[in-house]
């Protein structure tokens, strides 16, 4: 392990450590493995990890371990994670592309000078990995959307996209788990649900895992218009 | 086992059933949640003998009215919340009462504070989410939001408890310097900004709720705002585009892509959210060693304080256990 990393204090109960750069595979493999190899050494006084794109956050009781030891424990993970990989698990989203289900479908086609249908072939085609949980409950960040795909936000957030609404910005993609306003493009709608509260284990993904989007048409998708 | 049924008269936009709060599930987008003021929620349990991490209910401007329809039940507020009109009980905050059937409980939220709480002797019933009952706001998980018209039953309820008042901790006045460690996005800002962080003053708004508050006073526009989400955490300065600091509370976002600027000591986090609008407040720079020793003190002085207002009865309770157990060793002995 040889590249860059800087390791940042975040008040007196946690550290971020940041693995720099933009968004990418390489950098998110790093996250999750070094997430998953600090989990299973599971360090005195460690509380909790939260990984995200290019960070991960540690959580820790100050009164039962120090920032340093913690550290040094980060840095021994590190050595041994670099090799490591951990499972991932590859799951299809079905979705209905447009209409009544992607209400900015044909806004986003023409912001980004292409059809819709092209728009959804190309969104069919991006290999998507779920990189963090993040904002809300179950609400997996996905990056893998074609760079021809990429728009910038809304300038505003929109309200009345139901559970379930795909949508994207930028390299970003995610299936929605609750009723909120957003500032994201929403192209589709799936059925898949990501957050069921009731189960003991309520979220579907894990950072790693790898999702493939799978259009269906309104009478097979599952999905009740309205 | 008793059980007072309680029927919610009115009860403010921001009142919700929150416990010691959801721990372990950040990585799945599920903040910790819990009391916006931990030490007063803990303040108002301890008086009444529970558990610390039982739960309550949480209330904000509106206050929040009850009343009991069946049973009865001892009760503890604290912070803002203090009982206006209450059949037969005493005015005042930081106070344990009991409510009888056919009483009300009216609890104003004081001017001086922004979150209050209502403890019982007793379990709220309510269903919980990841094994606790602390209510997320935004998705409206956990325990719930309490809203007039509904009904609230205690299960396991005592009315056991001596009316009194047992006092706010010495933390509960106006805080005037908050300290805070810088970053962990200070990299986003310049020198000038962070000059500004902590030599001017800061004042909080009435722009708050269970996810934050915005605070007044110099703008401190990051360099850019082309940053990849990382984690947040309660305590979080975080800043937007235009340069507006916002502290990030209980039921924070779980990532954000605003730079933090600086991140308030997990002590002064719950001063400066009880501090109503226009008060204003410092941000003093320590460093991560110095903030490790203000929450090492802060934890001593909570211990304390809760311990000379705990409840009479847990304490004689303890004490008879204690006699007990010296009085068992002195048999041993004696046989040997």
């Amino acid at each position: 392990m040889t590249e860059a990393f800087a390791i940042r204090p975040v008040g007196e109960a946690a550290m971020l450590i940041d693995f720099g750069g933009a968004i990418s595979t390489t950098v998110s493999d790093r996250v999750v493995s070094l997430d998953a190899a600090l989990s299973a050494r599971a360090p005195a006084g460690l509380l909790e990890c939260v990984p995200a794109y290019t960070t991960l956050l540690l959580m820790f009781d100050p009164l039962l371990t120090t920032f340093e030891a913690l550290e040094a424990t980060v840095l021994e993970a590190m050595r041994q994670a670099g090799t490591s990989t951990v499972e991932a698990t590859e799951f299809v989203a079905p979705v209905c592309y447009g209409g009544e289900f992607g209400p900015d479908l044909a806004m986003a086609a023409e912001q980004l000078g292409l059809t819709p249908e092209a728009v959804v072939s190309a969104h069919l085609a991006g290999e998507y990995r779920v990189c963090m949980y993040g904002f809300a409950p179950g609400y997996a960040y996905m990056a893998g959307v074609p760079p021809r795909l990429h728009l910038p936000r809304k300038p505003s957030a929109v309200r009345g996209y139901p559970v379930g609404s795909v949508m994207i910005a930028g390299a970003q993609c995610l299936i929605t788990t609750l009723d909120m306003p957003t500032g994201w493009w929403v192209i589709g709608r799936s059925a898949l649900r990501i957050l069921e509260p009731e189960k003991a284990q309520p979220f579907l993904f894990k950072p790693g895992d790898r999702i493939r989007f799978e259009a269906v048409d309104a009478a097979r998708s599952g999905l009740r218009g309205g | 086992m008793a059980v007072a049924r309680l029927r919610v008269e009115q009860a403010g936009p921001m009142t919700t059933v929150q416990d010691g709060g959801r721990f372990g599930w950040m990585r799945y987008g599920v903040p910790h949640s819990g009391p916006i003021d931990r030490l007063s929620f803990e303040a108002a349990h301890t008086a009444l003998g529970n558990r610390l991490d039982q739960a309550a209910i949480e209330v904000s401007l509106g206050g929040a009215a009850l009343v009991c329809l069946e049973g009865e039940v001892s009760f503890a507020v604290s912070g803002a919340a203090f009982v206006s009109a209450a059949d037969g009980l005493d005015g005042g905050g930081w106070g344990v009462g009991t409510l009888r059937a056919g009483m009300r409980l009216s609890v104003k939220v004081a001017g001086e504070a922004n979150w209050g709480y209502i403890c019982f002797a007793g379990q709220v019933r309510r269903p919980p989410w990841l094994g606790s009952l602390s209510t997320h706001a935004l998705s409206g998980l956990g325990g719930g939001r309490i809203v007039a018209g509904e009904e609230i039953e205690i299960d396991a309820a005592s009315a056991g408890a001596e009316a009194r008042a047992f006092g706010a901790p010495q933390s509960w006045a106006p805080i005037s310097n908050a300290r805070i460690v810088i970053g962990p996005q200070d990299r986003f800002f310049e020198r000038d900004a962070l000059g500004l962080l902590v030599q001017e003053s800061f004042r909080a708004s009435a722009g708050f709720d269970r996810m934050g508050m915005v605070l007044e006073g110099p703008r401190l526009p990051p360099v850019s705002v082309d940053m990849v989400s990382e984690p947040a955490l309660r305590g979080a300065l975080q800043v937007d585009g235009a340069g507006r600091v916002t502290m990030l509370l209980a039921d924070h976002q779980t990532t954000g892509g605003y730079p933090k600027i600086a991140t308030v000591v997990a002590a002064d986090v719950e001063r400066i959210a009880q501090s109503t609008a226009g008060k204003t407040f410092r941000f003093i720079p320590v460093t991560r060693q110095a903030a490790v020793d203000i929450y090492r003190g802060s934890q001593a002085e909570r211990a304390e304080y809760l311990s000379r207002i705990r409840s009479p009865e847990s304490l004689s309770s303890r004490l008879l256990k204690h006699n007990l157990v010296g009085g068992v060793a002195d048999g041993l002995g004696f046989k040997e």
